[in-house]
This record gives C-alpha cells, sequence and structure tokens, in this order.
C-alpha cells in the first residue's frame, strides 16, 4: 500500500521530468490524487527532484490548495471577496456551516456578476443558495 | 427527418453555473422525442451574464436570442418554433441594447463561434494578425504595437510598445513570453470569458509577441479557481501544435515558438509580476525587489514579457488593422477598448467592451440597470480590491487611466463592483486590510505587519474605541504601507481603506453601523 503510494508520486515527478521549477503542477498532481501532500510525500518530491525537504515544505505552505493532511469531506468552496459580499455571501456561508458543510473561503471565483458564487469540487454554481448547494453536495456524493 | 435546426448555447462557466448544462440536455431530450434533427454549438458567453443560460437560435442566417432559460421553457421553443412568442424571447442579438451600445472587437468571436474551432477562428479573421506579423520585421510589429497606445490590461497600464522594445534590444540565449492569467480581482472574469471563449486570440497575440522581441517559449499562468479556462486553453495549445501554428516552423515560416499552460495555486500576490515569475519557477510566490525588470532579468533570469490576457489578445486586432486604427477609439492617452465587467449588487451584470472614455454612470445605469436588491446604490468599487471605493455621487467619472488617478482611485483590470445602501463601509475597509493578511507574501513589513496592525486597529473603530485616535492611527499606517511596501499588494491596500474614510467617514464614527438587517427588514 504504501509503496504504491510512494510510485504514484515518483510516477507524477516522472510526468514532469523531474524538473524543479514544474514543482508546483507536480504538488497540484499529488494533492489531487491523495488529497493531501503529508511529509511523507513532500519527502518523496524532494528527493526526485533534488530539493531540500524545507524548499517542498515551503511551497505547500505557501499555497492555499495545498494541506498537509486530508480533508475529512468534500469542502464547499464559498467565495468571500467583495463582489459576492455585496450579495450576500456572509448571510449564505453563515447558512451553510448551521447546514453542517464544511466550508473553504476562495477570493473570487470569477462568477462576479451572478454572485454569490460556490464551487463543489470543480462544479461552480452561480446565484448560490443553501438549497442548491446542498443538491449539489447530494450529486458529487 | 427536417432540415438540422442550428443552436448555440454558451459552455462558459458562468452560463453552466446557473444551469446551462441542463438546457442543453433538455434541447437534445425533446428535440429527439419530436424527431428533429438539432445541431447545438457550445460557444462562449456574450458576456450578458444576467441572461444566462442565454440560447441563440439561427434563423435565415441571424442569431435569435432566448433568456434566461429554465428547463420548463425548453418543450414551449419547439411548440412555436423558436418564435417571438415565447416567454423567454428577446429578439435578434446583435439588436440588444446591450450589444448595439458596445465596440466588440477583442470578445467579437466569443459568443459567436466554437472558440475550438480553428476553420471558424480563420474564418473569423483569425490568424489574420500573425500572418502580417510573420510579413513584418520584428522592429516593425514593435512599432505598430507602440502606435496603437496599447497599455497593459492587467491594470498597471504601462505601454506594451515599449516594454517589447526593451526586451527585443537586448541579447540573449533565450526570452520568454509570459501572459499573466491570474485573475484575482474580485469583480473581474474577462480574462476568464475570454480563455473560455476564444482561447485561439490568446495564443496569437503570444505568438506574435514571440515573434517580435525573438521569445521562443512561452507560458501562460492561469489560477487554479477557473478550472474550465485551464482546460480550454490546454485543449487549444494542443490544437495548434497539430496544425503547426506553435512549434519548429509556426505557420511554415521556419520560426519557433511553443507555449504552455501553467496552474496557480490559490495565491492572489501571484497576479503581481514578480510573484508570478517565482511561482513560475516552482517556488513559493514571493514578490522580487525591482530593479532588474523582468525585461531584463525575468524567468529564470532570462529577459522575459509579461502581459495581461486582455493586452496579448489586443494584439492581433492591431496588426490586422493597424495601429492608427486601434488608437482612433478612446480618450486621452487609454486609447482602443476595454473590457469593462459589472459585478457585485448589479442587476444586469456581465462583460461590456467600449472604448475607454464611457463614464462609470453610463456603465452602471444603462448597461447594469442599476442595483439588483433594486435599492439605492451606495459605493462602487473599481479596479479589484485594491481599488478605490467611489461614493454615489462621483459616478460621472470617466473610465480612462488618467482620470482615475486624478480622483485618487485606479481602473485595475476594468472591475466594477456596485453596492447597494446596506453596505457598512468600515467593514469593508477591515475586510480590505484582512485580505491583505491573508494574501500578503510575507516578504517585506508594512505589507506583512501594516495590514495585522490594520485589522486591529479598524476592529477597534468599529466597536467605537477611541474613534478619532485609531483613525489617525490608521491614516498614518496607510502612509507607511503606500511608501514601503514593495508592490502593489501592501502599496494599495490602503486604497480602498483611504477612500472609505474620506467618503463614507459616517460609517467609522458612528458606534454601531447601519445594520444591514434593519434596514432590509
Amino acid at each position: 500500500m504504501a509503496h504504491s503510494k510512494t510510485s504514484a508520486i515518483e510516477a507524477a515527478c516522472a510526468r514532469h521530468n523531474h524538473r524543479a521549477d514544474a514543482l508546483i503542477e507536480i504538488l497540484h498532481d499529488v494533492q489531487h490524487a491523495q488529497g493531501c501532500i503529508d511529509d511523507e510525500a513532500a519527502r518523496v518530491i524532494a528527493d526526485k527532484l533534488n530539493l531540500s525537504r524545507a524548499d517542498v515544505q515551503g511551497v505547500r505552505s505557501f499555497y492555499t490548495d495545498f494541506t498537509a493532511e486530508a480533508r475529512r469531506k468534500t469542502p464547499v468552496k464559498i467565495c468571500r471577496a467583495e463582489a459576492c459580499q455585496a450579495v450576500g455571501s456572509d448571510k449564505l456561508a453563515a447558512a451553510l456551516e448551521t447546514a453542517g458543510h464544511d466550508l473553504e473561503t476562495i477570493f473570487c471565483l470569477g462568477n462576479c456578476a451572478l454572485g454569490p458564487a460556490v464551487m463543489v469540487e470543480d462544479r461552480l454554481i452561480g446565484r448560490a443558495t443553501a438549497e442548491r448547494v446542498a443538491a449539489q453536495m447530494e450529486r458529487t456524493k | 427527418m427536417s432540415p438540422s435546426l442550428r443552436l448555440y448555447l454558451p459552455g462558459d462557466a458562468a452560463a453552466v453555473s446557473v444551469g446551462a448544462d441542463e438546457i442543453a440536455d433538455c434541447l437534445h431530450t425533446e428535440a429527439k422525442k419530436r424527431g428533429l434533427n438539432i445541431e447545438l454549438v457550445r460557444t462562449g458567453t456574450r458576456g450578458m451574464l444576467w441572461l444566462e443560460p442565454l440560447l441563440e437560435v439561427d434563423i435565415g442566417g441571424e442569431r435569435y436570442a432566448f433568456g434566461p432559460m429554465l428547463p420548463e421553457h425548453v418543450p414551449a421553443l419547439f411548440d412555436d418554433a423558436f418564435s417571438n412568442a415565447h416567454d423567454c424571447a428577446l429578439g435578434p442579438l446583435e439588436e440588444l441594447d446591450w450589444m448595439r451600445g458596445q465596440t466588440r472587437w477583442l470578445y467579437r468571436r466569443c459568443g459567436q463561434t466554437d472558440p475550438l474551432n480553428l476553420d471558424e477562428y480563420k474564418a473569423n479573421g483569425g490568424l489574420d494578425g500573425l500572418t502580417k506579423a510573420l510579413a513584418s520585421s520584428s522592429d516593425d510589429v514593435i512599432e505598430t504595437v507602440t502606435k496603437s497606445g496599447l497599455r497593459g490590461r492587467g491594470g498597471a497600464g504601462f505601454p506594451a510598445g515599449i516594454k517589447w522594445k526593451t526586451a527585443a534590444g537586448i541579447d540573449a540565449d533565450q526570452k520568454y513570453i509570459c501572459c499573466n492569467a491570474d485573475e484575482g480581482d474580485s469583480g473581474t472574469f474577462a480574462d476568464r470569458i475570454l480563455m473560455e471563449g476564444d482561447p485561439s486570440l490568446i495564443i496569437e497575440g503570444m505568438v506574435i509577441a514571440g515573434l517580435a522581441v525573438g521569445a521562443t517559449q512561452g507560458l501562460i499562468y492561469i489560477r487554479s479557481e477557473y478550472p474550465a479556462a485551464i482546460a480550454t486553453m490546454k485543449r487549444a495549445i494542443e490544437m495548434w501544435r497539430e496544425v503547426g501554428l506553435l512549434g519548429d516552423d509556426v505557420m511554415g515560416s521556419g520560426r519557433n515558438f511553443d507555449m504552455d499552460v501553467r496552474r496557480g495555486a490559490g495565491s492572489y500576490v501571484c497576479g503581481e509580476e514578480s510573484a508570478m515569475l517565482e511561482s513560475l519557477e516552482g517556488k513559493r510566490g514571493q514578490v522580487r525587489a525591482k530593479p532588474p525588470i523582468p525585461a531584463f532579468e525575468g524567468l529564470f533570469g532570462k529577459p522575459t514579457i509579461i502581459n495581461n490576457v486582455l493586452t496579448l489578445a489586443s494584439v492581433p486586432d492591431i496588426l490586422a488593422k493597424g495601429g492608427e486604427a486601434y488608437a482612433a477609439v478612446g480618450t486621452g492617452r487609454s486609447l482602443g477598448t476595454q473590457a469593462f465587467q459589472l459585478a457585485g449588487n448589479i442587476k444586469c451584470g456581465g462583460l461590456i467592451e467600449a472604448p475607454f472614455g464611457v463614464t462609470l454612470r453610463e456603465l452602471i445605469e444603462d448597461f447594469g440597470g442599476g442595483t439588483l436588491s433594486g435599492r439605492p446604490l451606495r459605493a462602487v468599487q473599481v479596479g479589484g480590491p485594491l481599488g478605490a471605493y467611489i461614493p454615489a455621487d462621483q459616478l460621472d467619472l470617466v473610465m480612462d487611466y488618467e482620470a482615475f488617478a486624478a480622483a485618487g482611485a485606479m481602473l485595475g483590470h476594468g472591475g466594477i463592483v456596485v453596492f447597494d445602501d446596506t453596505v457598512d463601509m468600515a467593514r469593508q475597509a477591515e475586510f480590505a486590510m484582512e485580505f491583505c493578511v491573508e494574501e500578503s507574501c510575507g516578504k517585506c513589513t508594512p505589507c506583512r505587519i501594516g495590514s495585522v496592525r490594520g485589522t486591529e486597529t479598524i476592529a477597534k473603530i468599529r466597536k467605537g474605541e477611541n474613534v478619532e485616535d485609531n483613525i489617525a492611527l490608521v491614516e498614518d499606517l496607510c502612509t507607511t504601507m503606500t511608501d514601503g511596501s514593495l508592490c502593489a499588494m501592501g502599496g494599495l491596500t490602503p486604497m480602498p481603506v483611504m477612500s472609505a474614510l474620506k467618503y463614507f467617514r459616517e460609517d467609522f464614527e458612528t458606534k454601531t453601523a447601519p445594520a444591514a438587517e434593519e434596514v432590509a427588514g
């Protein structure tokens, strides 16, 4: 099991020719495949790209897309930036929290004329309401 | 079977976010049920986002629009043969006021054609600019871009021709073209719409830039919040490569240019050009001190042109029609057209391409139709989270880089976020500082620490603690951040804060800010 995980990470590094400048692309691939970039993954990547572990962990911690631990459940990504604030994203966030969703704050999903904007996995929801988000969460289960 | 009926429906992320895919399914189901043959083309969006999903039907060579569509509207479309009697019928698309009021140069194919059909791209003016560039000297290309007056659309408004000339004049074994598609400003989506609706135009602009400055490698840095744009750009690049428009022999010219997509990873500051370079090198997105400017030392230390999506996408048209023709519209030193984006609490939100010189009022009232809530407009933030808040009595401000600067504001990437009278401007100022705390790269002290202290101090003001003294402290802090920060992140965060203080001081001085709930109730 641990071995196959390691080989998947090694494969991601190989796909990008072990280039240090492709570190972010590699981290995306690993995050997508295993839901996080844990310390073991960071160690393997550092080894394959000939970087220090501090380099890899530094990049992982800088970008909000990367997490050291996997999330318990699919997060509801909600835009909390100005355009969505202007149409009640704060109230929607409160309602979603009450409904028991795991929220992740995003600053802008590029759907600013149809806010509040929410994203579940790669699915963008415009004019989002608690009901529409719940329906989408149901579909992703 | 009857002859095929040609329908057009956006596949744009915004249209899909309000149900375009469901409409597509319903159209197919309904047509099948009736034994009709339909051809459904998924396009980009026309930018009339409040009308999405906006269906278009080709009747006698003219496009008729129907929107906003709901699944239950679909059967009736077929019942009365897509006639004007339908509840969603809007009439001929080109005759809609929103379309007629624009000068659509950059977005003329957006919503019109299949974004991934190169034949349609060519049939509608695509590759005219590149063909011209390949037949011209690099000096001539740069001269045309300079003459057009094209300025950087990312926000800073730096003349593109001068930037290109600088990089072209340097002797180096490798140069790069980097397209900045890290469109992180709230209220902006023009880059996203173009990437999804006409990706070839951006590629064409990058190839021309490469030929002009002697760069053979291009990268487009797209934020990860735009998965659909990333997918479309990747497919378009492959398509260009397959037919020899990218690679060792661009259009059979013997010249070389290739490019790739790089994804961002959720950091706003990576839209700042030097932070973007760090990110493209696989590092933390921390800004670099300038000089040297990227045109001298950019990606991997090599001369690099960094332009916004819209800047590069403007180039093919400029070459095709000539610099003078481009510069013939606009005002003062802001020439050509700009993609203005209406967002937030706006009735008819979307993208409007118009010459510089249009007023904020024309955009918000004539195109936008006022607030979505129907309540009075109180404030408008232009230019993203680092732009100034403009009060309702200043809507006659002209959309022009210099006019905005003179008013203590910033045009930025053309985003306009509208707020009604329930907004608490002290809270908005506090958010501006919080956003800086969240997104600061941490390299310089005024931004890293200043934003934290700013957040704390505005929170005290909002609680009514030593209001006058704390306002003075915030003003002092803002001066330090403006003067002492390395980049626009810390340097411009004071703009929304100070403009809120200047025009909406009553929100800071009253202990309890006007509560939205009470007013709304």
